[in-house]
């Protein structure tokens, strides 16, 4: 199926030793022996992200788990680690997605949760310095009273150095953009334990290699992020909100392109399919139809607001949309937006028991329709129960399959079902995956997406900057 | 009709508090305060209720809202809060100066004298505060000014000088019909208060905030109580882990728990 794919193998036996004494010695000694922790509850834990690989391939545990309070002690851990060989996997809120922080290779896991200070909040500048465990709700609860706000949502409340790791989009990258588009710079230690800064608090600047986009979305294989200038919005003045049934998928989506194309600055544009919506009306009890349906939202002016709202109304309306409804207080728009929000759960809903599997596809906008309609086609003649949801302003969509996790058949077809999308999405001119990562779950993919040559070139700058292979071996670069 | 808000800085929900070494109080030094979260739902309250009436066009002798004045007693500190109120939507400012920590029913003067100047057809204020709990300031205030009060609010209609309250109360809901001028201490479902935005904040810098302290509104505010110590819960013991059912008996016995 695929030219070159590696065939995944990863040898167990050495998990199941123990760190070098005398790596222990040195870490207990730098940090206390509090902080260092070998029970297998914690070690698991930290093997494991709400990834559906665990259940497929077993948990791949740290051989022990430490947890650094500042960057000194993080520089003198990787020290310690790069000169004794042992793999170092980094971690914040452990939320990702496709096996990030498995120790394949068994390892140290170095959770950063204990650096979670706000470090400055500059007002006049709309940015913020933040250490890498800081997590998303924490920086915006801290932020609500300066008017200033971090507009990155992915579904959990990951930490900041995780999400600058693997390059993390929210449910408004269409207007706000994603972690790489809002890093103005990070402090990192990297694979000999040097402590770089990258960036600068400029919001321009053309010196130098851009250090900071190199490292964000590496994943931990290039360095360990530990402090990072992030830039913040404004709170939006006034929000509306909004939703619109369609006939068809299409209509949906070419809906979409004319209204990002006619400048309305839309801030969500979601999209639910029919059967999405058919089990939230089941679920949620929503009087919902079960049709493609498009939820927006729009920031700005009090004005601007409806200006935009009534717009994109009228788009609708011209690609046969019908059922159109606008809101602007806090609860109407929470009403309107409630079958959005009850999506994953109404989806898993439809057959108890089982464990939704996440796919992410991103495709340019005017390839969408068709790369969903193929994927439903696919998924209807595999059999699989799946459901559609988009980021559809940027050419993301998610189907969620629901799975039986004891039926190994049908955990195949999906796998197989998952390949077979993911080389869809890359020969459409997209990606394998436009938010989640790559992890070990999206390695196989990497050359039929990147080419060869610039997968040597990716491999190149690894070995560059980790020559000993102990930056969370086994994933992107190795 | 004009609305006073009372508004406290208090220690931000989010942080984790400490004692003082010395056990006088909680530290407070470097710490994050904000407005406690029952007088944001107070000041977003007023607001809506400014900008409702004034939606639905009614006019004159119709109840309107025209001017929300923001009151917060406390250290200079005490500005910052009333910025954020100004904010949100209210329109001026009023400080009392006072840099100890005051007890409700002094809180509760202070308020009295307050509104006597600014002859408010309503105050509002959050149901408690989150560093003491109390629930007292309003209900007091309310007796001291012989008004009635409207606790614990999680419904405000307003038609001219009728007022229908819905309260959250422990077998349900509970709805009173009073007249202005009267007191009401907000609860948590009352709405959801509004971030204060860019604009709001620099437009807010330009409003108004008066100064006064307790003895130029002649209110006694020495407290009748004193704290005298203050201590952390006790630390979580480590468990102890056994080795089977017979061994958990054995220890439940002995420190005769069974």
């Amino acid at each position: 199926l695929l030219r070159g794919r590696r065939l995944f193998s990863v040898s167990v036996s050495h998990i199941q030793q123990e760190l070098p004494g005398h790596v222990v010695k040195s870490l207990v000694g730098l940090l206390g022996a509090d902080r260092l922790s070998f029970g297998s509850a914690i070690r698991e834990q930290h093997g494991r992200d709400e990834s559906y690989h665990a259940d497929a391939d077993g948990i791949f545990p740290p051989q022990a788990v430490i947890f650094p309070s500042s960057t000194d002690e993080v520089s003198e851990i990787v020290r310690i680690c790069n000169h004794a060989r042992i793999p170092i996997i980094a971690s914040g809120a452990c939320t990702s997605l496709e096996g990030h922080i498995a120790a394949l290779r068994g390892g140290l896991a170095l959770n950063m949760r204990d650096m979670n200070k706000i470090l400055e909040v500059n007002q006049d500048d709309m940015d913020v310095r933040v250490q890498a465990g800081v997590t998303r709700i924490q920086l915006n609860e801290h932020l609500r009273d300066t008017g200033l706000f971090f507009p990155i949502d992915p579904g959990a409340d990951a930490s900041i150095g995780g999400m600058l790791s693997t390059r993390a989009s929210g449910t408004n990258a269409v207007r706000y953009g994603t972690m790489r588009e809002n890093a103005l710079g990070l402090q990192a230690v990297m694979a000999d334990g040097s402590i770089i800064s990258t960036g600068s608090r400029a919001r321009k600047s053309s010196t130098g290699y851009d250090l900071t986009r190199l490292l964000i979305g590496s994943e931990g294989t290039l360095g360990i992020i530990t402090e990072a200038t992030i830039k913040l919005h404004g709170q939006p003045e006034a929000i509306s909100a909004a939703v619109c049934e369609f006939n068809t998928l299409e209509d949906s989506v070419n809906a979409t392109i004319c209204i990002i194309q006619s400048g309305i600055p839309v801030a969500r544009i979601e999209l639910l399919d029919e059967k999405t919506c058919a089990a939230i009306k089941t679920h949620s009890k929503l009087e919902l139809e079960a049709k493609p349906t498009l939820f927006f939202e729009f920031h700005g002016s009090k004005n601007s607001v409806e200006e935009q709202a009534v717009r994109a109304g009228e788009i609708c309306k011209d690609y046969g949309g019908s059922h159109f409804k606008w809101a602007e207080s806090a609860e109407e728009r929470t009403t309107l937006w409630k079958a959005r929000h009850q999506a994953y759960y109404s989806i898993i809903a439809q057959r108890p028991g089982c464990k939704g599997m996440p796919t992410d596809a991103c495709v340019p906008i005017s390839r969408l329709t068709e790369c969903i309609e193929e994927t439903e086609s696919d998924l209807a003649s595999c059999g699989l129960i799946g459901s559609i949801l988009g980021h559809v302003g940027d050419g993301n969509f998610h189907c969620i399959l629901v799975l039986d996790p004891n039926n190994k058949d049908e955990i195949h077809a999906a796998h197989l079902f998952s390949e077979r999308l993911a080389i869809r999405a890359i020969r459409m001119g997209g990606t394998c995956s436009g938010e989640h990562g790559v992890g070990y779950g999206k390695l196989k993919y990497m050359e039929e997406e990147h080419g060869s040559a610039a997968i040597h070139v990716m491999r190149g700058i690894k070995n560059a900057l980790d020559p000993m292979g102990i930056l969370n071996p086994g994933k992107m670069g190795s | 009709m004009r609305a006073l808000v009372g508004v406290k800085r208090v220690i931000d929900y989010a942080v984790k508090v400490r004692v003082k070494g010395d056990g006088s109080g909680v530290e407070t030094a470097g710490v994050k305060m904000s407005m406690n979260p029952f007088c944001e739902i107070a000041v977003e309250e007023a607001v809506r209720l400014k900008e409702k009436v004034r939606k639905e066009g009614c006019c004159l002798g119709c109840g309107i809202i025209k001017e929300i004045i923001a009151v917060s007693i406390g250290p200079a500190q005490a500005q910052e809060t009333i910025r954020t109120a100004l904010a949100m939507g209210a329109d001026r400012g009023m400080h009392v100066k006072h840099d100890d920590i005051l007890q409700p029913l002094a809180i509760a003067k202070l308020l009295k004298a307050v509104a006597e100047k600014e002859k408010p057809d309503m105050i509002l204020l959050g149901k408690q505060a989150i560093d003491d709990d109390c629930n007292q300031t309003g209900q007091m205030l309310a007796s001291l000014m012989g008004w009635p009060q409207a606790t614990f609010a999680s419904k405000v209609d307003l038609a001219g000088k009728d007022m229908t309250v819905v309260r959250e109360i422990d077998g349900g809901l509970e709805t009173l019909g009073m007249k202005l001028p009267a007191v009401i201490t907000t609860d948590l479902r009352l709405n959801e208060p509004r971030y204060a935005t860019l604009p709001n904040i620099m437009k807010a810098k330009k409003k108004q905030i008066d100064a006064t302290d307790p003895a130029q509104l002649g209110v006694d505010v020495s407290s009748k109580l004193q704290t005298l110590k203050v201590v952390e819960p006790p630390t979580r013991q480590a468990g102890g882990l056994v080795a089977n059912v017979q061994e958990l008996m054995a220890k439940l016995k002995e420190k005769s728990l069974i």
